[in-house]
């Protein structure tokens, strides 16, 4: 059960592999949660995360494995995550993404799809999936992360960009949806994360590491933020990109 | 922290999927919430607790949604309203009443003062029901002369999966201590017979005093609380240095009819009438800060007499100050609030002064602390008095370090083999349960008898694992 301050006792990381993802479970098995499903493709790096949370005191850890193409198969995904965990879920975290390379495969029909498919399609049903049983459960939250890279989209990473400005268009109307349910939909937007998918690209002005997202996530679960930009003061710098003529944001550096 | 709108108290009436949360407005959750007319109704319930719609088999009971944290709240399951258990018997001559489980104390006492006749132990507050004052075994200012409200529980009677019983401390003495404090988890109570005390009015003779220090203030609360019924201390935790846990004190007692002036007689036995204040609208960030905290700590340190002798107040004004607005618990704002209460034995009376000087260290005051001596606890495995000191504090739940501070406050109270109260509970790390409450085995035990499939839960037993060994 999730306590008063928010801290979850159970939690599925869909995206398993995810730095940021570890990094907020690291923070939230230090807040006393005690059951943990990661769930993604590469099996080994599963196992590996998960022997290193269960030496930081979590008591049951499980591995999922789950292929995010097809996404008739999220619903099963989803199913086998809930299962492994036993009992109740607090918290559903979404941390999916491939940024793959828009300029190279603007015109590659298959790798679009495939793009789409790793950052909104799948996510998308999986998060739908994952609602309609924390909203039976009766409680629970779902955090999926966006990118400011879907608020204003530019030309350097669109394919990306647009597929997580359709997740974090489906996520915000969901959460109306289930809003007295009892669930919470939290859409985290980060800028530039020094990470893995991130590595040798140019970091972008107020990039930060995964550490600085796992706290602001785990204050903006504190505090039922439906969207935490991290860090925080990318909410004024979008405010103002959005209004940007064209011509002039085409321009930007990066 | 709550999300979307709670409604802490349903009416009688109101029945379906509720999303509920406790009066700290912390960690809502929804359920199924059903309002049984009748034993035989809610024996169907219990016995096979999932109608249609409903994910889960779990069932608690709900009365008045007073405690603070998820003891009255079953996620995904079934939430019994008890309103419906309102029947009031007569008083009999030696004080014995027999009352429902949904009965507030507050109703009970409009019943019973005219008669000459009050509960023997009262809480902060009349708003909770009879079956939620015995399912927490409720303590009061009384604590250290007459023990909780479970001592004057005279029989009980339980709905639970494997049937209904009538209990008496004697006849049962394991189903009816595990049911006095249990927090719900024993079954749904349905009706009690409870002993009243006679009173002569519904006055209290007060004595008051300030005092500038922790140390002064445990000193005249251990040399004088003998001499009078009641007796509580207020501290102002916001201060730092040699003020630290400066307090007001007040001891009272039941005023005889002598005690009133003669145009008063008329209506020395007048109950309490009912809350005239409200809040009037939800206040986005709640106007209790560290700034109105300090400021009210400081009006009220101020507005109490450096010494009183004899003042006469009213049983509400003594008892229950709070109840004069009805929804108080707005005033934290959208973030809710946590209350935290703490026991220790006797012989570690300092961990009281280490915990408030923690509080000053951390800058994570407290808006309200309220000390208090305890008795000799009675024989319940939840229950929470024990004989020593318990510290009473509140705190708006947004405050950053509060989480961290109460772990460590709960380290420091199991060491010394205190506790803390469940029915104000809603953020203990589960480990630490068994440590302060040692008995948790006879609990499990007659759960075991009675509830063998474990289908009454609670958020606040899912989230401390109480009897996970044995969950279906």
């Amino acid at each position: 059960m999730n306590d008063a301050f928010n801290h979850p006792q159970s939690v599925v990381v869909l995206g398993g592999t995810s730095e940021i993802g570890h990094a907020v479970v690291s923070r939230l098995v230090a807040d006393r949660c005690r059951t943990i499903v990661l769930a993604g493709r590469d099996r080994a790096a599963l196992e590996l995360a998960a022997d290193g949370f269960r030496t930081a005191g979590a008591e049951v850890v499980e591995v999922v494995d789950i292929d995010v193409v097809g996404t008739d198969r999220a619903e099963d995904a989803v199913a086998a995550c809930f299962a492994a965990a036993g009992g109740q879920v607090d918290l559903v975290l979404i941390t999916l993404g491939l940024l793959g390379d828009s300029q190279a495969d603007a015109m590659n029909e298959e790798r679009i799809a495939a793009t789409l498919a790793v950052n909104f399609s799948w996510p998308a049903v999986a998060m739908a999936s994952a609602a309609r049983r924390l909203r039976d459960q009766g409680s629970g939250r779902i955090v999926v992360f966006s990118s400011v890279a879907g608020v204003r989209i530019r030309a350097a990473n669109f394919i990306y960009g647009a597929a997580k400005s359709g997740l974090d268009g489906f996520a915000l109307g969901l959460g109306e949806t289930l809003r007295g349910s009892g669930v919470l939909v939290q859409v985290v937007r980060p800028g530039f994360v020094h990470t893995k998918m991130t590595a040798g690209l140019r970091p972008a002005p107020f990039a930060v590491d995964p550490n600085a997202v796992a706290r602001a996530v785990v204050t903006g679960m504190a505090r039922n933020q439906a969207v935490i930009w991290v860090p925080s003061i990318l909410r004024w710098v979008f405010a103002a990109l959005r209004l940007l003529p064209q011509a002039v944001w085409r321009r930007l550096p990066g | 922290m709550s999300q979307g709108t709670s409604d802490p108290a349903p009416n009688a009436g109101s029945e379906g999927r509720q999303l509920l949360s406790g009066w700290g407005r912390t960690a809502p959750s929804a359920g199924t919430v059903l309002a049984p007319s009748d034993v035989h109704a809610l024996e169907e319930l219990v016995a096979a607790p999932r109608p249609r719609g409903c994910p889960s088999s779990a069932v608690i009971a709900r009365g008045l949604g007073r405690s603070y944290g998820d003891a009255a709240q079953c996620a995904g399951g079934v939430v019994i309203n008890t309103a419906r258990f309102s029947t009031i018997g007569p008083i009999d001559i030696t004080g014995t009443v027999e009352v429902g489980a949904g009965v507030s104390l507050d109703d009970l006492i409009s019943v019973s003062l005219p008669a000459g006749w009050l509960i023997a132990v009262t809480p902060g507050t009349r708003q909770v029901t009879v079956g939620g004052a015995i399912a927490a075994d409720v303590h009061g200012k009384n604590h250290h002369c007459d023990g909780s409200f479970c001592s004057y529980v005279t029989s009980l009677t339980l709905v639970t999966p494997a049937g209904t019983h009538t209990v008496s401390a004697e006849s049962d003495p394991e189903l009816f201590w595990a049911t006095a404090g249990g927090m719900g988890l024993t079954g749904v109570i349905v009706k009690a017979t409870l002993q009243l005390k006679p009173v002569e009015t519904a006055w209290l003779e007060v004595d008051t005093e300030r005092f500038d220090d922790l140390d002064a203030t445990m000193t005249a609360m251990r040399d004088t609380d003998d001499g009078y019924r009641y007796s509580v201390a207020w501290l102002d935790c916001t201060r730092r240095g040699t003020h630290l846990g400066r307090s007001v004190v007040t001891w009272g007692n039941h005023a005889p009819k002598d005690a009133l002036s003669p145009g008063m007689h008329e209506h020395a036995l007048k109950p309490p009438g009912k809350p005239r204040l409200r809040v009037p609208f939800m206040p986005p960030g709640g106007p209790v800060n560290p700034v109105t905290m300090r400021v009210f700590n400081e009006m009220w340190f101020r507005k109490a007499p450096r010494i009183r002798r004899r003042s006469l107040e009213s049983l509400s004004s003594f008892f229950h100050p709070l109840d004069a607005v009805a929804d108080w618990n707005l005033l934290y704002g959208k973030g809710g609030f946590v209350q935290h209460q703490l026991v220790v034995p006797q012989q570690h009376a300092d961990v009281i002064g280490t915990a408030v000087g923690m509080m000053a260290e951390s800058g994570i005051p407290s808006s309200m602390a309220v000390l208090k001596r305890f008795g000799p606890g009675d024989p319940g495995p939840l229950s929470f008095p024990i004989e020593g000191w318990t510290l009473a504090l509140d705190f708006p739940a947004k405050l950053p370090g509060l989480p961290d501070l109460l772990d460590r406050l709960d380290v420091l109270v199991a060491d010394a083999g205190g506790r803390i109260y469940l029915a104000k509970d809603s953020r203990l790390r589960p480990e630490l349960l068994h440590t302060m409450y040692p008995r948790l085995g006879d609990l499990e035990a007659v759960r075991d008898r009675v509830d063998p499939d474990r289908v009454l839960q609670s958020d606040l037993s899912r989230r401390l694992d109480i009897g996970r060994r044995c969950a279906a």
